[in-house]
């Protein structure tokens, strides 16, 4: 990697896990170098004092170690030969490919002018109820699942990604396991869909600092379909609780005082550049972003998920329910904020109706459920709320639906006139009297 | 002659520059990197050296490069075409910025050097003026946009010369004032103020004696804000804060409003500046968009200017006001810029506060609210500047620093919680734990007996207190069971149930129910009470929540219905019938 006439250096003044710093002038922030083989970028300078943070780790890295500045910082190489393809984090091929050709781009680069965005509009549907009637998905949208680690985030997750009408997908996978690496593509091939995907694969093989360039890796790379070839693109991100992590690493070891669960302060603005590279473009490109986010036994106080929370456009949770022995989208605590531009619009108009008073039957059935433990006698409403509940997450809020979502509504509406009411409801008149099944 | 300088030390953008002259806390400095002029400011100053936060990217920066200081602090431009841009956190015009993406050291001019405005002049030759008098008047859409003697004119003027009426660009010097030393002053249509400072200018700050309509009930009927209040909005994420803040800021009664998206999603201020110039304000029937200044900040822009983009937004408001107009601010949210404070503290290893917040923190926040508030101006005339910020609490728990200082600075309390968002009761405010201050000031309370109804306060706690009843209810019923308990406790629950579902919950999303009115509120809430104020009796609970869901379903179709329409008299008939 070096190059010719260029400066290197041989003196470290200190090593910790994560980082190195030397004595060297003329160098750039943000920069990347090679320290004894391995990739490092530039983080800190302070005088002539450079910190270098290493990828891979120091393990090895000897004080005496080569040092040579490259120039740049990370870059990837964008064309349409993207397209199938599976690399590292660094941009290499890992599927024996050859290197990829064409324009190389810096990663992590600028965001788009908020004025040249578009408001999302198109409505993404995926087959799963408790997603398209609830919690319907819009292109542009960034929206991660909260699961924990045992929940099957991953599958509902391919599941999306093969039946949404996109041009591309990419797929960055942090610390991901060698197995679930090996299922993604696996569902990729068996979907037909390989030509259209790009992954960027760290797994946990690979060191964790590493998994720091694989979002912003995914990102230039979908910039690049989505601004320079107006497609639609889909990207995945999993797992970003895993990317945070080696945030803290890297940050613990450049001594910044940490804030809240030991993550650094910064860790709101480091997320925000990740996912609001989501965005409709005037053009038919737009980028949307579903991603993953695992929980401490469901915890979404904790830094991570909490930061998370407050940058995406809403968030999925999968919830295993005992009535039905399904795993569900949890109805109430998921939220897909842009629901709101498609439902009713590229939908029935009685979307949004259905969905919330669908929602608030659920609730009081929830409300029963909670006198029935408690050992309190259930009234005839109770009743009829409890078996409302069981209908609703079998047909509904399963992540084994596929219907479309015409259908939804039309259950909905069947299910409502099964158990209810039509003032139970509390539906607007004018829509009760033109869906209430009879 | 300036001061220059050279970095000496950048870690993400924090960067330390050693100076060869004087340098000023907050002074503006421009960093040459290869060609491209990045803006920062001065935050720190230690010997010869001085810590600058950058606007920008510091990528590729390297030591040694090159700054030059510029001898003043963060400003903005005031002047005619404010209304209806968007602009960044440093007041760069987003809207004629070519690229897609964003590119470093590209500064576009806040304001239109081209377009004419119909001037009037207000002063005469001769007349005695002090800064922010006014000199003339240009028609900004509809709103009379007052050309002011500039705020940082010191001591009186006398008016020597002044343009006639006629069609002028800003730059234009419209009069010529002459100070005390006999010197000549020209004053355009342009003035340029430091963002960080509060413009003066006005005879006194009142206590605030009216209230601010928005047209949502929970907080107009409820709890609600006075005009030239401050109010915050805290809440876990999801539960409708940014929601009720658009709702605010399309039906919010202001002549002029300011937002400022700090530190939030970019799609948010796009369902602004995309919405809002098709929809209509209610007060005075004209495009929303004609009255409304965005400054945008998203999360992925640079962090040291969102700490910028609510100075920036304030200080806009503040020129308003001192135009004699009604300006509401809202900033969502004020979590993200304390955020910003805390990355670059924490970049300068300071002593960290709780949290890892500056421990300033708390002065810095009462400092920026201090700054609302209905002014007198030295003409007689009156302004307002009322504030709404958000604040996104880590984990949704209150007891954290931002919501904490907040909390000691702003009069309304507009407590989002999780239970209700869980249950889709939007707006999620807590009826119990939110609170208006204003309530209590006998100018408001007056206020209201006048505009609304006598005894209109007393009716408001009332209604609190009747949720209050409920919760007690509620909370027996869980423990005792339907059967354990009398049938008052479910009376009084489904009393409180009432008042929730038709006064409390309100769709957003409907066009009827979105926008309601003083005087339908004002109907609604004697209605509801009087069907609270009734005593029920019933043979079981079962007859008791059947009676209440018919009568909530009633008077939820009425909220749906036109106000005073044939379908909405129809359904008040029915409920009549139903407590008769």
């Amino acid at each position: 990697m070096n190059k010719a006439y260029q400066k290197v250096y041989t003196k470290l003044e200190g090593i910790t896990k994560a980082t190195v710093s030397l004595h060297a002038s003329g160098v750039s922030n943000d920069e990347l170098a090679v320290v004894g083989g391995k990739l490092a970028q530039v983080v800190r300078t302070k005088g002539d004092l450079i910190t270098l943070q290493i990828f891979s780790g120091t393990e090895g890295i000897p004080t005496n170690a080569e040092v040579a500045f490259l120039g740049e910082p990370p870059t990837i190489k964008v064309s349409d030969q993207l397209a199938g393809r599976f690399f590292d984090a660094y941009g290499h091929p890992i599927d024996g490919g050859p290197e990829v050709e064409g324009e190389e781009r810096q990663i992590g680069g600028p965001s788009v002018n908020p004025y040249k965005r578009r408001q999302p509009s198109q409505l993404i549907p995926t087959g799963i109820a408790g997603i398209d009637l609830n919690n319907t998905l819009v292109s542009g949208q960034k929206i991660p699942f909260f699961a924990d680690p045992d929940q099957p985030y991953n599958q509902v997750m391919a599941d999306v990604a093969i039946r949404a009408d996109v041009d591309k997908i990419i797929l960055g996978g942090m610390g991901l396991s060698n197995d679930d690496y090996l299922y993604f593509k696996g569902r990729f091939e068996a979907a037909g869909a390989l030509d259209k995907i790009i992954c960027f694969i760290n797994t946990t093989e690979n060191p964790p600092v590493e998994r720091l360039l694989v979002p912003d890796m995914a990102l230039t790379a979908a910039e690049y379909f989505a601004v320079d070839k107006n497609e639609k693109v889909l990207v995945l991100l999993t797992d970003m609780t895993l990317y945070a992590d080696a945030l803290s690493i890297v940050s613990n070891r450049m001594d910044q005082i940490p804030s809240k669960d030991s993550m650094p302060g910064s860790l709101y603005s480091d997320l925000a550049k990740i996912y609001e590279k989501a965005v409709q473009l005037p053009t038919e490109g737009s980028i949307t972003i579903i991603a993953v986010t695992t929980l401490n036994d469901g915890d979404i106080t904790h830094a991570i998920p909490d930061n998370t929370g407050y940058i995406t456009e809403g968030q999925l949770y999968l919830k295993a329910d005992s009535d039905t022995g399904k795993v569900i989208i949890d109805p109430f605590r998921s939220l897909s904020r842009l629901k709101q531009l498609v439902q009713g619009k590229k939908t029935r108009e009685d979307h949004s109706q259905v969905m919330n008073a669908s929602v608030r039957l659920y609730a009081d059935a929830q409300n029963a459920k909670t006198k029935l433990e408690n050992g309190f006698d259930l009234s005839d409403y109770d009743h009829r709320c409890l078996n409302y509940a069981k209908d609703y997450a079998r047909e509904l809020l399963a992540i084994d639906v596929n219907i479309s979502i015409t259908e939804m509504l039309d259950t909905a509406w069947k299910l409502f006139a099964k158990y209810f009411s039509p003032a139970e409801t509390g539906i607007k008149q004018a829509l009760i009297d033109k869906y209430w099944v009879k | 002659m300036k001061t220059t300088g050279i970095v000496t030390g950048i870690v993400s953008n924090l960067v330390t520059v050693k100076v060869d002259g004087p340098v000023a806390e907050n002074e503006i400095c421009f960093i040459n990197l290869g060609g491209v002029k990045m803006m920062a400011e001065v935050i720190k100053v230690n010997g010869e050296n001085a810590s600058v936060q950058v606007f920008e990217s510091t990528r590729g920066l390297k030591g040694g490069d090159k700054v030059e200081f510029e001898g003043r602090m963060l400003e903005v431009q005031l002047g005619p075409g404010l209304l209806s841009s968007v602009y960044d956190g440093l007041q760069n015009n987003l809207a004629t910025m070519e690229n897609v993406f964003l590119q470093r050291g590209e500064y576009t001019d806040p304001l239109d050097r081209q377009k004419t405005w119909d001037f009037t002049p207000i002063a005469q030759v001769g007349d005695t003026v002090v800064a922010a008098d006014w000199l003339g008047e240009v028609k900004e859409g509809w709103l009379p946009h007052k050309i002011m003697v500039p705020f940082s004119f010191e001591g009186e003027f006398k008016v020597k010369t002044i343009k006639e009426a006629g069609a002028y660009t800003v730059d234009t010097v419209i009069a010529v004032l002459t100070n005390d030393a006999g010197e000549d002053v020209n004053v355009t249509m342009v003035q340029k103020w430091p963002v960080k400072i509060a413009i003066k200018g006005y005879k006194e700050k009142p206590r605030p004696n009216k209230i601010m309509e928005t047209g949502v009930r929970v907080i107009d009927t409820l709890n609600p804000i006075a005009e030239g209040g401050t109010g915050f909005i805290p809440g876990p994420f999801g539960c409708g804060k940014t929601v009720l803040q658009h709702a605010i800021a399309k039906q919010g009664d202001a002549d002029v409003i300011v937002m400022a998206a700090c530190g939030e999603r970019a799609n948010e201020v796009v369902e602004i500046f995309t919405e809002f110039p098709e929809l209509i304000d209610p007060h005075t029937g004209r495009h929303l968009m004609e009255r409304t200044t965005i400054i945008c900040n998203t999360s992925n822009m640079p962090v040291a200017a969102r700490e910028a983009s609510v100075y920036t937004a304030m200080t806009i408001c503040e020129y308003y006001r001192a135009m004699g107009l009604k300006c509401l601010l809202l900033a969502d949210s004020t979590s993200r810029w304390a955020q910003a404070l805390r990355e670059m503290s924490n970049r300068m290893e300071e002593l960290p506060g709780a949290d890892a917040f500056p421990v300033d923190l708390s002065a810095i926040i009462s400092n920026f609210y201090a700054r609302a508030g209905m002014v007198v101006l030295n003409n007689g005339q009156t302004g307002a500047v009322t504030f709404i910020g958000t604040v996104s609490p880590a984990g949704g728990n209150l007891k954290e620093p931002v919501t904490e200082s907040t909390k000691k600075a702003a009069r309304c309390f507009y407590a989002l919680e999780q239970n209700r968002a869980d249950q889709k009761r939007y707006p999620a405010v807590s009826p119990l734990d939110s609170y208006s201050k204003y309530l209590e000031y006998p100018e408001i309370v007056e206020y209201l007996d006048k505009t609304v109804e006598e005894g209109w306060v007393a009716k408001v706690l009332q209604a609190k207190n009747i949720i209050r009843k409920g919760k007690e209810s509620a909370e027996q019923i869980n423990i005792l069971g339907d059967d354990g308990v009398p049938m008052s406790y479910h009376v009084n629950f489904w009393k409180s149930e009432l008042v929730d579902y038709v006064i409390l919950q309100q769709d957003a999303f409907d066009a009827i129910d979105a926008l309601c009115p003083l005087e339908r509120q004002r109907f609604m809430l004697d209605l509801v009470l009087d069907i609270c104020a009734r005593d029920y009796d019933f043979e079981d609970f079962e007859k008791c929540r059947e009676f209440f869901k018919n009568l909530i379903n009633e008077l939820r179709q009425m909220n749906y219905s036109a106000y005073e329409s044939e379908q909405f008299w129809a359904y008040n008939e029915s409920v009549k019938s139903m407590i008769a």
